[in-house]
């Protein structure tokens, strides 16, 4: 390949170095050209697309008979978006918070030099090895009340327990957490005990010797140099929780009644399954409104830090 | 027919000699269970004595949910199947894009005309011409119930939806849980719907058929709505979620008396070893007795390029109304053949009765599309009925009038 | 004075090791919870999986569950169970996590070394790509595949795949790549170093650890996908998920659990083994920078 460049190079013009450095300027253009291609048209290309069916009132496929802001209106007039709404907002707070917890404390937990660290470890990794649609139905049995944790609980003897969140349409919403916590805390304890096996040992010398405890050690030293994991676990929550999808699918479908849709499962039944593309296309964008919400201020700081650099 | 098949193809003879009148059909459904694949088994065999190849493209979940994605996601790549399961008023959808192709010589030579009754064949008809061709009728208005709980806790079957309540009180009782039923959209819409086809066909046409607003709005309605939720009392508390089936079992355990749920059920209790009139009955759902709510299965075929494939395509339109296949596919799915003048002499009691009140309805305008299995109204409508009644169900607090009013609204919205 | 002093915090010492090995333990039983029941009900019969409970034990160990739902388990009017799903999804996996890696690769090295004007503002319009939910673009998707002619083919949906991955393997590589120091690279371009020359040279020998995780990771996600799958597959090229589905989702004649366990894990294992045998490659890679920033 380099042979190539260089021959290349060497014939182009007379002026020698400049044309190397300007086929050497290309090159870096040439190789991203494909990612370009594919993101133009595979993302924006299929985001301006969305938009404009959002405008229209495509049914069972996409016309183009535009009705103004007519879909949007619809869709916040729609009872069920309000509950995938306000579900992705429960759903997602506390399934980011549960699981930064767990995992910080995990990793902390497992930096103890453990025992059969690499097995632990495994153990708590391997959910994020598997989709719910593997692992949908063994979930629907434990969270059910007549065959699952509630049954096992009573005939162990625990006579007035109960967990019945699955079929509660107030909770069912908090069953989602548990299997989605369950699938990714792993994967954010991963992150952060590679953050800490990264801290400057020595810093943490030097606290000690200063005669802190291990507790304040973590807190005042390890902890606040984490704050790019923080963010890296944060970025990667967030993308999962508002990706949700297979979760309901596979957990409740969206019941009892709808009360735990998500707004993936809304828009993809909207889309596919009722027929009204138009409707879903306002919800995709009401989604994307979402996400770029999340990633602007990530981006920024992003492009702020490189600045620093 | 065949005739035909080997005309049109003749030309394809003279261009490429190879391939003879064998084509490929690919055909896109959701029959995955064990009894299904066996049915659909010999609509395959079929095919391959005619020459032709079969390509199954099979897609389980939420009663095609998927298999629709597919089906959307391949027409627009402009590779649709060349038959994909579609029914009621999905196939006018397709029909109206332009995406269906004509089976009327198929279906003048085997004379469907005669051999399909009129609620058929106008579901697979598209602008007067046939596009898609029938394998069963479902009946969907049945109550599946355990004798054994009946007389332990001293009830008669219930042919009124006032009497259900009186049994259910007895069975509840006696210790069993009344009804056996599960918590989906679809299964929460088959209860409804039975429930409602009780205040007559008329009403329900009018309600679900032509979506008449005051017909929605009138009292009837709200009954309709209270009776519902009551039947809620008589449901055990594991219900959200449960697959259909599971509920069957049930009743089939011996744990529950009642399942109001179309003829498929009677799968499960074969499949159990039962037998009809003996360890289980089946009625109509209460109050629907001379009144039969249909669910029509079809395949509909999709315009293709390929010359081979189109004559198949003309050929397993052709073998579907075949006794052969109607009957195995109906025998093994609980439903009755889609041509008239079977016969009838292996079907069981449950699907006689069937039979003669498909028959009698016919001709007494009892004879009803199904909402909750997407007979009745596009996919729209439904999925807005769906979603009030779903609600309703599961919301403790909303009252009959409430869900009436929203029942309205989202059916005139979502027109 | 100090001699007590210090024997008692190695008794504290013990009882706080005690409890953190309860609670790794206790919480390790927990995550296991799900798959146990998976793999318990896969061995029992129908019989016991309707009388027991979840967590108990089968009467025998009986496989007959596992080579039914490999090669005998019927999908619609094909019975021939998971195994030529599984490696249609050999076949999809293996070329579209090769190329998303690769491309990945060299984006990441471009975007941290060798920049150019609009370079950097692409990277962030890439990163959106990580966050569509991709409900939204099968249909739009659907159209290109179809007019690019490899709708329902393997090619497609190598294609997708390696699309809808590539944001998230540029991510991986360019954050690795941000940590090499940019003298090192610009020294050997003084030298007349050309372009691939330095990546093959320099870049590559250090990549493993990244390589690593971005394999997993792509592997994870493209083997574990259903919506592409089912979406963009034909009748024989439907991947192993969606075999899956065809047998778990079926609601009709009596459903055999043990078998669909037995599929559900089958349909797991690649993914799983991975897991388990490079795990401690997939801490040691995310160490060694695709944490940062």
């Amino acid at each position: 390949m380099n042979k190539n460049a260089a021959k290349a190079g060497s014939t182009a013009t007379p002026a020698g170095r400049p044309a190397r450095l300007s086929l050497a300027d290309w090159m870096p253009k040439i190789v991203m050209a494909p990612t370009v291609v594919a993101a133009v048209v595979c993302i924006y290309g299929y985001m301006i697309w969305t938009a404009v069916l959002s405008f229209t009132n495509s049914r069972m496929l996409p016309t183009y008979n535009f009705v103004g802001f007519d879909q949007y209106e619809r869709l916040f007039m729609n009872d069920r978006w309000l509950v995938a709404l306000s579900n992705l907002g429960i759903f997602g707070g506390l399934f980011i918070l549960i699981c930064l917890f767990l995992g910080v404390m995990l990793a902390i937990f497992l930096d103890q030099k453990i025992r059969a660290e690499g097995a632990i470890r495994t153990i708590y990794l391997y959910p994020m090895a598997i989709s719910f649609i593997v692992t949908g139905t063994a979930w629907k049995w434990l969270l059910n009340p007549t065959n699952g944790i509630e049954k096992m609980m009573i005939e162990m003897g625990f006579e007035d327990f109960r967990f019945g969140w699955l079929t509660d349409p107030d909770m069912v919403v908090y069953c989602l957490v548990i299997a989605a916590v369950w699938q990714a805390s792993g994967f954010v304890m991963a992150l952060f005990l590679a953050g800490l096996r990264g801290v400057d040992g020595e810093m943490i010398k030097a606290a000690q010797l200063d005669g802190a405890g291990i507790f304040t050690t973590y807190r005042r030293i390890i902890l606040p140099s984490l704050k790019p994991v923080f963010f890296s676990a944060l970025v990667i929550l967030s993308h999962i929780a508002i990706k949700s999808f297979d979760l309901v699918a596979a957990l409740t479908n969206g019941g009892p009644g709808y009360s735990s849709d998500l707004p993936a499962n809304f828009m993809y039944a909207h889309a596919f399954t009722r027929s009204q593309i138009g409707l879903g296309a306002a919800s995709a964008m009401v989604m994307l409104g979402c996400v770029l919400a999340i990633l602007i201020p990530y981006l920024y700081s992003e492009l702020r830090g490189e600045r620093h650099e | 027919m065949k005739k035909i098949a080997l005309g049109l193809s003749s030309i394809a003879i003279s261009v490429a000699a190879a391939t003879a009148h064998a084509g490929e059909v690919e055909v896109l459904h959701w029959w995955t269970s064990g009894g299904e694949a066996a049915s659909i088994n010999v609509l395959k065999d079929l095919m391959t004595e005619e020459g032709h190849t079969w390509k199954d493209f099979a897609v389980a979940g939420g009663g095609g949910e998927s298999a629709m994605t597919v089906l959307k996601s391949r027409a627009i790549a402009g590779n649709p199947p060349a038959a994909a399961q579609i029914k009621g008023p999905t196939i006018q959808e397709w029909g109206d894009l332009g995406f269906l192709t004509n089976l009327d010589s198929v279906a003048e030579q085997g004379q469907w005309d005669q051999k399909l009754p009129a609620v058929v064949s106008d579901v697979m008809k598209y602008d007067g011409h046939y596009v898609a061709a029938p394998v069963n009728v479902h009946r969907v208005n049945w109550m599946w119930a355990n004798p054994e709980i009946f007389k332990k806790a001293g009830a008669s079957i219930p042919t009124t939806w006032d009497q259900f309540f009186e049994a259910a009180d007895k069975i509840k009782a006696a210790g069993f849980t009344p009804l056996a039923h599960g918590g989906q959209a679809w299964q929460d819409a088959t209860l409804f719907e039975a429930i409602a086809l009780a205040k007559g066909s008329e009403f329900y046409n009018a309600a679900f058929v032509e979506l008449d607003d005051d017909t929605l709005r009138s009292d009837d309605m709200i009954d309709v709505f209270a009776k519902f939720k009551k039947t809620r009392d008589y449901v055990d508390p594991g219900f959200s979620g449960r697959d259909w089936n599971i509920a069957t079992s049930m009743v089939i355990n011996g744990d529950a008396a009642m399942q109001i749920m179309g003829d498929w059920a009677k799968g499960e209790f074969t499949a159990a070893g039962k037998k009809a009139g003996i360890d289980y009955v089946c009625y109509a759902a209460p109050g629907t007795s001379g009144q039969f709510t249909f669910n029509i299965d079809s395949l509909a075929m999709f315009q293709v390029d390929d010359e081979g494939a189109q004559s198949a395509q003309q050929d397993l339109a052709k073998l579907m109304l075949e006794p052969t296949f109607q009957e195995t596919f109906n025998l093994n799915k609980g439903s009755i053949p889609a041509r008239l003048n079977m016969p009838r002499d292996k079907f069981d009691t449950c699907a006689h009765a069937s039979m003669d009140a498909f028959l009698a309805s016919s001709s007494t305008d009892d004879l009803v599309p199904s909402m909750a299995h997407g007979m009745a109204v596009n996919s729209m409508v439904q999925g807005a009925v769906f979603d009030v009644v779903t609600n309703f169900y599961n919301n403790e607090s909303m009252t009959a009038e409430e869900a009436v009013d929203r029942l309205a609204r989202a059916i005139q919205a979502s027109m | 004075m100090s001699n007590p002093a210090k024997r008692q915090t190695t008794a504290l010492d013990k009882a706080l090791r005690f409890g953190l090995y309860a609670m790794l333990i206790a919480m390790a039983a927990v995550y296991l919870a799900p798959f146990i029941v998976m793999l318990l009900t896969s061995l029992k019969d129908v019989e016991e999986i309707r009388t027991g409970t979840l967590l108990s034990l089968p009467g025998s160990i009986d496989f007959s569950a596992w080579s039914k739902a490999w090669s005998g388990a019927c999908t619609g009017s094909q019975c021939e169970g998971m195994a030529p799903y599984f490696f249609n999804s050999f076949k999809i996996v293996i070329p579209a996590v090769a190329i998303s890696t690769l491309l990945g690769a060299i984006n990441g090295y471009v975007i941290s070394h060798w920049k150019f004007r609009g370079s950097d503002f692409f990277f962030a319009a890439l990163l959106v790509g990580c966050f569509i939910p991709f409900q939204v673009i099968l249909l739009p998707m659907a159209r290109t595949l179809g007019w690019l002619g490899i709708a329902n083919t393997t090619a497609g949906l190598v294609m997708v795949h390696v699309v809808y991955g590539v944001a998230f393997t540029t991510l991986f590589f360019r954050n690795f790549y941000q940590a090499i120091p940019v003298e090192l690279v610009k020294a050997a371009r003084l030298d007349g170093a050309g372009f691939f020359t330095i990546f093959y040279r320099i870049i590559l020998p250090v990549s493993t650890p990244i390589i690593v995780v971005t394999v997993i990771w792509q592997f994870t996600q493209i083997w574990n996908d259903f919506l592409f799958g089912v979406a963009f597959s034909g009748f024989d090229t439907q991947p192993v998920t969606v075999a899956l589905n065809n047998l778990v989702n079926t609601s009709f004649g009596g459903k055999e659990y043990n078998v669909d366990m037995a599929a559900a894990i089958i349909a797991a294992l690649p993914t799983l083994l991975v897991y388990v045998l490079a795990g401690k490659y997939f801490v040691r890679g995310l160490t060694a920078g695709a944490v940062k920033g």
